[in-house]
């Protein structure tokens, strides 16, 4: 007999105290192979205006597209410290940031692999039930053959990809999560 | 293609598209979802146990000097599948308002007075059968601005992983018989009448501790795997 889900509710604006704390923006330990990164964005409500009161939850692999969580097959090796996972609340002006390794490709169920990504939640006042998307990197060739990037309309895809910058030093990526209207972010039912 | 999470289950969820909360009108998306096939990215998720929780984080009031004023309560239950299969080993964080109906949040106006000896945050990691306990105080309702005489209904946010990225839920617990319920469009966009009445807890005198602490029990169901895995009759 299938029960019903507890459904959910929204994460109201006064989540910090009970979820953020300190050090989940940095995702990868210092001692974690890989190219270290930026990435950071904001999150923009249906009038372009920045959402302050947001939380961007990131998950993914290592840098040899391992996910450290046992249903991944791979994933006992999954770097030590490593946990793979972060979050980040949005500022005043609705940015988020977090630091980590770039992944890598992970596997597709039909074959082949996925192109580099971060999955992503989007919590905020206002939102009734998470948002799922994803972040691709505009410098990976193998966005080209990415199973997920061609199942969504083409002028669309671009509000997934990050656009890389290394003027710095280490590369800063960015992409900012569009909630609703002109350039709105692919959202995922999954 | 057979999903290894079914997706009747995300009937009970919201609308992130419900006119009656203000706050949702410029922030829920306008495109329909784009469906995603489940890969390795989604049906793994997050691990916590091997955290730094620690055992006196499940008692919000024993983490100050002294005791938070209020009606002192203990929150208990299981968290399980759709299957009534139990959640060993995930993380459970909570928050609250303290007995005034006041957050510890520098952005909560509310002229109702904050309580020294409370914060109203507090996390436990299930165990082997699923269960976890917090003790707290009851959280007082509280006004918001969403319409005119708006006020919540009391509740504590919970916020739980599971096994998966796809089992990620954060919701909130309300009480019994609240008479607030018909008035709040945050507990009324559930539709569906079986999954709103999940959020509510009930009093159990079991729970309850004499001349302690009355208890409520809040079981929590997540979205649950396929028992066994259904194979594509095409490409077998």
């Amino acid at each position: 007999m299938t029960e019903t889900i507890t459904p959910s509710q929204t994460v109201g604006p006064f989540f910090h105290y009970g979820l953020i704390r300190p050090g989940q923006t940095d995702i990868a330990p210092s001692q974690v192979p890989g190219q270290r990164i930026v990435v950071e964005g904001r999150v923009l409500d249906g009038d372009g205006q920045p959402v302050p009161d947001a939380m961007i939850e990131v998950w993914q692999a290592d840098a040899e597209g391992r996910y450290a969580h046992p249903a991944d097959p791979h994933g006992r090796g999954a770097n030590s410290g490593f946990a793979g996972h972060g979050r980040a609340p949005t500022d005043t002006a609705g940015v988020w940031r977090v630091t980590t390794v770039k992944p890598g490709a992970v596997p597709h169920p039909k074959g082949g692999t996925q192109a580099p990504h971060l999955t992503l939640g989007v919590f905020a006042r206002g939102l009734l039930l998470r948002l799922h998307t994803r972040l691709y990197f505009d410098d990976e060739a193998a966005n080209a053959t990415d199973p997920v990037l061609a199942s969504i309309d083409a002028d669309r895809r671009g509000t997934l990809i990050a656009k890389g910058d290394a003027a710095g030093g280490t590369a800063v990526y960015r992409l900012d999560i569009r909630l609703q209207g002109d350039g709105e972010t692919v959202f995922f039912l999954a | 293609m057979t999903a290894a999470y079914p997706a009747d289950a995300l009937k009970a969820h919201p609308s992130n598209d419900y006119p009656a909360y203000n706050s949702t009108a410029r922030r829920h998306p306008s495109r329909p979802l784009v469906p995603l096939a489940h890969t390795l990215s989604e049906l793994t998720g997050p691990v916590y146990g091997h955290d730094d929780v620690t055992a006196a984080e499940a008692d919000l009031t024993t983490r100050h000097a002294g005791e938070p004023l209020g009606e002192r309560i203990i929150v208990a239950g299981r968290v399980l599948d759709e299957d009534g299969r139990p959640v060993p080993h995930t993380l459970v964080e909570i928050w609250q308002a303290n007995a005034a109906g006041r957050y510890i949040h520098l952005n909560d106006q509310h002229p109702a007075p904050l309580d020294p000896n409370f914060t109203g945050a507090g996390r436990i990691v299930t165990d082997a059968e699923g269960r976890y306990r917090f003790v707290s105080i009851k959280p007082g309702a509280y006004p918001w601005r969403n319409h005119h005489n708006a006020w919540r209904p009391a509740h504590i946010h919970f916020s739980l992983f599971g096994p998966s990225f796809l089992t990620r839920l954060v919701t909130q617990m309300y009480f019994p018989g609240d008479p607030l319920f018909a008035f709040d469009p945050i507990f009324n966009s559930i539709t569906d009448e079986k999954a709103r009445a999940r959020t509510v807890s009930a009093f159990d005198l079991d729970l309850t501790q004499p001349e302690w602490a009355l208890g409520y029990r809040f079981d929590i169901v997540l979205r649950g795997r396929n028992a066994t895995p259904v194979e594509d009759p095409h490409h077998d």
